[in-house]
């Protein structure tokens, strides 16, 4: 299969390098057009007035913690199963970025919630399995730099990311198996969406912006990854950005 | 149109600090990792470069 080539690092570094451009680029322009929609084609919530505008960061931020934590534990079992190089690469180079969006989905999680809920904070299943994911991200990267062979820790950090990966459906479906504050799906597979059309299309758009920063920003940050652990290979020394 | 003056923009129906504060946070966020990635990118390539050389004037009579 043609996708196999980028198993091999060298590969994988110029694929990388050609990608992150466009998917951040791409991420720019979905954010200014999703800030648009949001902001200033979105009219008021009837209900919230205008602080229901962090939803449009909230909830993307929340999908793409789970999201990239799935990608991960595919990364982790590709490695595992068919030992692959690159696989631990680009599990690592994946935790920072969905660390980050889970923080934001909790920090702006709480910012919505003092002035709908008046708390801050509630001990209920949604939130609970969103920290605990969280924890998962930050146990994943201390783990995986507090082991010096780059082997050991690929393996090490793939169980952690298989294990866990079973706490993004219980975050998932929290909301339906518990009698949680935190309010059902506005959007599911099953039935219609239950928001205006311009809420939801802020929504989805500000959602592939931050597809596409995580995608830009896996591959920036695998490169350097490569370049760690492919230091002695020849290839590495005739790039440009070796020269001078 | 949402808003008659920047003045209700900024204002957020009285949920400036909530809105704002979140937006802002996404932003610092995104930025810090940006910032940190580059460095590391740069760290990285001095260190490359820096042993190559210093293996160059190793093998040098």
């Amino acid at each position: 299969m043609f996708w196999l080539q980028y198993a091999a690092p060298q590969r994988l570094y110029a694929l990388a390098g050609r990608v992150y451009p466009l998917a951040f680029a791409l991420a720019a322009v979905l954010t200014a057009v999703g800030l648009y929609l949001g902001f200033w084609v979105a009219p008021a919530d009837f209900q919230q007035g205008q602080a229901y505008r962090i939803i449009f960061i909230h909830v993307p931020a929340s999908w793409m913690s789970m999201v990239i934590y799935v990608a991960m534990a595919f990364w982790a079992w590709l490695g595992l199963g068919f030992k692959t190089r690159v696989s631990g690469m680009m599990t690592q180079a994946l935790a920072p970025t969905g660390a980050l969006f889970c923080f934001l989905s909790l920090w702006t999680g709480a910012l919505w919630g003092k002035p709908m809920w008046g708390a801050w904070w509630v001990w209920d299943a949604r939130l609970t399995s969103e920290l605990i994911l969280l924890f998962l991200y930050l146990g994943y990267i201390a783990l995986t730099r507090a082991i010096d062979d780059p082997r050991r820790a690929d393996r090490a950090g793939a169980v952690v990311a298989l294990v866990g990966v079973v706490n993004v459906p219980i975050i998932y479906f929290s909301v339906k198996w518990w009698n949680t504050l935190h309010q059902g799906a506005s959007v599911s597979l099953t039935k219609s969406p239950s928001m205006a059309a311009v809420m939801l299309w802020a929504m989805l758009v500000m959602t592939l912006a931050f597809w596409a920063y995580a995608v830009g920003m896996a591959f920036y940050r695998v490169r350097q990854t490569i370049l760690e652990r492919e230091h002695d290979a020849a290839w590495v020394g005739e790039l440009k950005e070796m020269a001078a | 149109m949402n808003w008659s003056s920047w003045a209700e923009f900024w204002d957020m129906g009285g949920y400036a600090f909530y809105v704002w504060g979140s937006y802002g946070v996404v932003a610092l966020g995104v930025a810090l990792e940006l910032w940190l990635a580059a460095g590391r990118r740069a760290e990285v390539l001095l260190t490359l470069r820096r042993s190559r050389d210093e293996a160059l004037a190793g093998d040098a009579p």
